[in-house]
């Protein structure tokens, strides 16, 4: 084949949608001084949504892993958090440290569960993830059946505690997502691609197939442990039946499912929506939750890629690149289209 | 002999499993799927034995047959608009699907039925209360008995269905190998939806037996895939043997749990679940459904 053909990672408008990306972000921190305390809180709730869907798009976007446990840990960062507490650890340090532990714990669980796929690997999780809500319910210390407060978070005035858990909450999302970020912009993202196209040819060619998944599902586990810690933080109280509950899965799907499945970019429009149609329809209840299943449905049938990938696809555009993009002309067709990583 | 009351007390308990099993391991065989719905699926059946029974006052067996042609329907339209387009769409798809359709009938049935819990327990007169006392400490529960064989008989059925009936056989050709079947004439597209409607039929069976032997509520069906899943998971995929043989190993787990601590119960189930799971076989018995 000749002619010129440039694979090219930049171009001016995702250098220039980074760029705006990150001076956003860091005119983020700026939010508590802003705004309101009650708006600071709702943004605290947006920022553990992309953190979550962030996290489940790594697992099953990039990994292929369709988690229905990642409940588990969410859970066990927001009872490790008070856990902590109750242990004399300050409250914010306990956050950061529950969440190292979600990541820790998932190393040994990963042995068990990344030997599957499919459906034996996502309910697999949600088995796990009941089995790590009766053992806390079974602790007095925990508050039982009956749920508990960080009491410990008293100690701060209200305005502080609040800006405190949004700082916070800020910090472990661009952790997550830098990680994640850089993660798939390296030659492990390459090998991921490889694998979420088809696992046994991505082998077949020297890829670590379960190693490659190992790195996302511990990450996962921490992001959603943090974002577990978060939730406490920015609730005050949880019981097991909520904070481990499957419908956090639902809202995960409907993000990503929505923004669209593989993207980088995707996840993070699925929570601003899920975020406005939460704040719309705040009562709505069993019809709100209808709502979120069948627009699920709708776009894992009709619209697989999800708003974003439909978007990017259609304008052969990328905002926060972490793949590749080829250009120029050639001399010769080109066989098919190369796919662009993401 | 209290241990010996809690084991026979898992068998009969494994029987029910089995039959809300064996629609979700039928449909695992056939399609390499695993329908998240299922148990809300089952619990839907028993909201519209419910419906029945309050517009007719009839018994729940008589509310079965006549909500088992609705089901029956409902299975073949799920398969035709929903599972088949997700087939298409490679393993992750179906999975999203069903557990999307598994959040809409949870929370249509709390919109349509209010979140109080229901039972059919009364309803189905002396077969819930009835048992054999067999010494002292054993007695033998009437529906107990009555779920475990009509969970032998379900699944006796569908094999005797699938190994001498001629569309029996060609599930059997379908699940080996669509692409050569559909070569030979068969519709596979038709063959699944059939299996669908079979599997949702067995779901409201078992549906049925979950309204008369204890309580249940819309958020009910989550822990009854689980329960199904695991019985599915330990009795080897696709097997329905096998499933019938998981449930009971799973109810077993599960008495002996509760006859240590009650709130062991689920606990002690699903430890065994991860066991197998951890175990290099994976399950009891291999898939049979397309041998």
């Amino acid at each position: 084949m000749t002619g010129t053909l440039r694979v090219r990672r930049w171009s001016k408008l995702s250098a220039g949608f980074s760029g705006s990306f990150t001076a956003f972000v860091i005119a983020l921190i700026f939010v508590p001084v802003l705004l309101s305390e009650n708006a600071t809180a709702k943004m605290t709730t947006l920022l553990i949504l992309v953190l979550l869907a962030a996290m489940w798009n790594a697992l099953a976007g990039y990994g292929g892993l369709v988690s229905i446990g990642q409940q588990g840990f969410i859970g066990l960062g927001a009872y490790g958090t008070v856990w902590l507490c109750n242990h004399g650890m300050n409250p914010y340090q306990a956050m950061v440290v529950a969440t190292l532990f979600c990541g820790a714990i998932s190393l040994p669980v990963s042995l068990l569960v990344l030997r599957f796929r499919g459906a034996q690997f996502a309910i697999g999780m949600w088995v796990l993830a009941e089995v790590a809500a009766i053992l806390v319910s079974f602790d007095q210390s925990l508050g039982a059946g009956t749920g508990t407060s960080l009491i410990e978070l008293n100690y701060y005035s209200p305005g502080a505690r609040q800006e405190y858990t949004y700082w916070l909450t800020l910090g472990m999302a661009v952790f997550f997502l830098g990680v994640l970020f850089v993660l798939l912009r390296s030659r492990f993202g390459s090998s991921l691609q490889a694998i979420r196209d088809d696992e046994e040819a991505a082998a077949s060619v020297g890829v670590r197939v379960v190693a490659c998944k190992r790195i996302l599902f511990v990450l996962a586990a921490a992001g959603c442990g943090g974002a577990g810690a978060m939730t406490l933080a920015n609730t005050l109280f949880i019981e097991p039946t909520s904070i481990f509950g499957v419908n956090w899965t639902a809202y995960m799907v409907f993000m990503v499912l929505v923004g669209g499945l593989g993207t980088f970019e995707g996840p993070i429009i699925g929570a601003v929506v899920l975020f406005l149609i939460q704040n719309h329809y705040s009562s709505g209840g069993a019809w709100y939750l209808v709502g979120l299943g069948v627009a699920s449905m709708l776009f894992a049938l009709l619209l697989p890629r999800g708003l974003w990938g439909t978007v990017r696809d259609r304008f052969k555009i990328q905002l926060l690149p972490v793949g590749h993009q080829l250009s120029g002309v050639a001399s010769t067709p080109i066989p098919a289209p190369a796919e662009e990583a993401s | 002999m209290t241990w010996t009351n809690a084991v026979i007390q898992g068998v009969f308990l494994g029987g029910f499993y089995a039959l809300l099993a064996c629609g979700l391991s039928l449909m695992f065989g056939l399609m390499r799927i695993v329908n998240l719905a299922h148990g809300d699926i089952a619990v839907l059946g028993a909201y519209l034995i419910t419906v029945v029974l309050d517009h007719w006052g009839v018994s729940p067996f008589i509310g079965f047959v006549a909500v088992l042609p609705i089901m029956l329907a409902l299975g073949y339209l799920l398969q035709r608009v929903i599972l088949e387009r997700s087939l298409r769409s490679g393993v992750l798809v179906p999975l999203l699907t069903t557990f999307g359709l598994a959040i809409v009938i949870q929370n249509l049935l709390l919109e349509k039925f209010s979140p109080d819990v229901r039972s059919l327990g009364g309803d189905a007169g002396w077969i819930t209360t009835a048992s054999w006392q067999i010494t002292n400490q054993v007695s033998i529960p009437a529906i107990g008995a009555l779920a475990l064989v009509v969970a032998i008989a379900t699944l006796g059925g569908l094999q005797l269905y699938l190994s001498r009936t001629p569309s029996g056989r060609r599930m059997r050709a379908t699940a080996q190998d669509p692409d050569t079947a559909e070569l030979v004439g068969i519709d596979s597209r038709s063959v699944y939806a059939w299996g669908t409607a079979i599997a949702v039929g067995t779901a409201a069976l078992a549906g049925m037996f979950l309204a008369m032997r204890s309580t249940f509520d819309p958020y009910a069906g989550s822990t009854q895939l689980i329960f199904a899943f695991e019985a599915v998971v330990i009795g080897g995929l696709g097997s329905l043997w096998g499933t019938l043989v998981g449930g009971i190993v799973l109810g077993v787990s599960q008495t002996i749990g509760a006859q240590i601590d009650p709130q062991y119960s689920v606990l002690a189930g699903d430890l065994v679940f991860l066991a197998v799971l951890a175990s290099p076989r994976g399950g009891i018995f291999r898939a049979r459904l397309a041998s």
